[in-house]
């Protein structure tokens, strides 16, 4: 954290605008997973556009940069747009998802796209990466913090649980998870396919601080992310609650869209939706 | 044509395990270079890596029975400018541990290191579970990965020693028993390229591992009969010394492969491939076949499975037949 963060209402505006960027690439690409993206839209503004993360979009490998990794690859939509606007690469880079010699993978390549921490879409690994980052901060006595961003179906990989626990063992303060727990995943209801509740309840087992906050109030994420840094004794886990498809009224907890692009008809009532 | 020599009888001195080697060549790293991590999955001891942890306990981490949580954390390692090595039977960073190594070594192409250890059959007593027969199969399926099979002490600590300086991925196969020193200490090692331990021109034995010792020896045994047999220590399974194969191809005209492996994705393979692209010449392979093994004593499991000197010898009637 280097500043104060922007008032509520810039860090919405961005949101928003985010929001349109996600819509049209998927669109664009005809192909791609709107509802994960727009349901960890106000987490990814909170983290990039809240004076959460210290990091350089002019130096993405930067050594003393915060990290970010987005476990749950297929949002990767959000994080793009955010890189973009951020300055990583051009926003017109956007809409070259998903096509053949784009860096903007269908789901995030390390060392190909600038400002991705981690090759994920093979879920349940992100957390276990965030871990190897946070010893190599304590081992080289450095002050960086480590992010990662899961989804509330993705905790149903067991690796998630062996990461869990380690962290908590090994009282990795400087570690952070978010869940973005908007409770469905590919092919339905997390809670009817393999419940994970209590959700918070488990990471507290695990010895992990919990916090559980309305996941698109995203001045309760910054303030929850303030949280995660005040507390010194171990990490902290974030419990977002979310809709998915957050923000185009037909996408809203509909698991059609999951993995589907909006077609050119939807695009123009989302946009509209979206404020363009 | 004048009667063979006598057999001058081959013998070979029992060094240390290849993970007691893996074990003193990590400790040495440490000291020279704090960037070197170890991480192990409860088997430090077996596996050696605790002579690393017992020196280096801050660098060392012993992450309890989690393979793939194991192989997740050296990738946030590697990112953040570690050299991890991290240790385990083969069997189960392999095969527990493949997609993370897939995703999060393979595809970014991290400086990652992955000690396999209790390679083959010559585990022993611990039965199939433990085995592993499938490893190199695994590694040489993850683009960008060295794949390495030491064949005793001296080599093992050379290849731990170049791992640490190859900027990349890298698969060691450790072996459990003793192994026959076939090297001398100082031998000039480096990845893709075999060492000759014999020249003949009548064929070229081409092994790994335990398998080396196997083949000087059988090299002896036909040499009694007039039969002077190159003998190739492929080390390095990928990427494959195919310049070295396709002079045994044209020098010799007849190969054979030996390995502690399965038939299929293994070093036997990898030479066919560079056979075939080079110079092709008829080949018969000793390995375990399309099997899994068993429970026994490693000597009894290399002669029931056929992996001993005298298979080799058979193998080199056959291919010799076909020349």
């Amino acid at each position: 954290m280097t500043a104060a963060a922007p008032p509520i209402h810039e860090l919405q505006t961005v949101a928003r605008t985010l929001r349109r960027h996600i819509v049209k690439m998927i669109a664009a690409a005809n192909s791609g997973h709107p509802g994960g993206s727009l349901s960890a839209v106000e987490i990814i503004t909170a983290l990039y556009f809240g004076e959460i993360l210290r990091h350089d979009p002019k130096r993405p490998d930067w050594p003393d940069r915060d990290r970010f990794i987005l476990s749950k690859g297929h949002g990767v939509p959000a994080l793009y747009a955010a890189l973009a606007e951020r300055g990583y690469f051009p926003v017109s880079e956007l809409m070259s998802l998903r096509q053949v010699n784009s860096r903007m993978q269908g789901h995030p390549v390390q060392g190909m796209t600038p400002g991705i921490e981690a090759s994920t879409g093979s879920l349940g690994q992100g957390l276990s990466i965030g871990i190897g980052h946070a010893l190599a901060a304590r081992l080289d006595e450095k002050t960086f913090r480590t992010y990662v961003l899961m989804g509330d179906g993705e905790c149903q990989e067991g690796q998630v649980w062996e990461a869990a626990m380690t962290a908590g063992n090994y009282e990795l303060a400087s570690l952070t998870a978010i869940i973005d727990s908007n409770r469905y995943q590919l092919d339905g209801a997390v809670e009817d396919i393999n419940s994970l509740d209590p959700l918070a309840g488990k990471f507290a087992a695990f010895g992990w601080h919990v916090i559980e906050i309305d996941g698109h109030d995203v001045g309760a994420v910054v303030s929850a992310l303030h949280s995660a840094h005040a507390h010194h004794a171990g990490p902290t886990c974030i419990v977002a609650n979310t809709v998915k498809g957050k923000g185009v009224s037909f996408m809203e907890n509909n698991n059609e869209f999951h993995g589907k692009a909006p077609t050119a008809e939807q695009l123009k009532v989302a946009l509209a939706q979206l404020g363009e | 044509m004048t009667a063979a020599a006598a057999p001058v009888p081959l013998t070979l001195t029992m060094g240390k395990a290849t993970r007691e080697a893996y074990g003193d060549a990590l400790l040495e790293l440490g000291r020279a270079n704090r960037d070197v991590i170890a991480i192990d999955a409860d088997l430090a001891k077996s596996t050696f890596s605790w002579t690393f942890g017992k020196q280096f306990p801050e660098r060392f981490f012993n992450i309890g029975i989690q393979e793939a949580n194991m192989v997740g954390i050296a990738t946030g390692l590697a990112s953040s400018g570690k050299i991890p090595f991290i240790s385990s039977f083969a069997a189960f960073v392999l095969c527990k541990g493949f997609d993370q190594l897939r995703m999060g070594a393979a595809y970014p192409h991290l400086n990652i290191k992955v000690a396999g250890s209790h390679g083959g059959i010559s585990i022993g007593e611990d039965g199939v579970s433990q085995q592993s027969v499938e490893d190199v199969a695994l590694a040489c399926a993850l683009p960008g990965f060295i794949v390495c099979i030491p064949s005793d002490e001296h080599t093992m600590k050379a290849a731990v020693h170049s791992a640490a300086l190859h900027q990349g991925p890298v698969y060691l196969r450790l072996g459990r028993p003793k192994a026959p020193i076939v090297h001398s200490a100082g031998v000039a090692f480096a990845f893709g390229k075999a060492i000759q331990l014999r020249e003949g021109r009548a064929l070229t034995i081409i092994a790994n591992g335990l398998l080396v010792a196997q083949a000087l020896l059988a090299a002896n045994e036909l040499a009694a009969r007039g039969i002077e047999a190159r003998v190739l220590d492929m080390h390095t399974i990928k990427p494959i010394d195919a310049d070295a194969i396709s002079r045994a191809a044209r020098d010799t005209g007849a190969i054979v492969v030996a390995e502690e492996h399965m038939h299929h994705g293994g070093l036997g393979s990898a030479v066919s491939q560079a056979l075939a692209a080079g110079t092709p010449a008829p080949a018969e392979f000793v390995d375990l076949g399309d099997r899994f093994a068993e429970s026994g004593k490693p000597d009894d499991l290399m002669k029931k499975y056929g992996m001993l000197a005298g298979n080799i010898v058979a193998a080199a009637d056959r291919v010799l037949k076909r020349k």
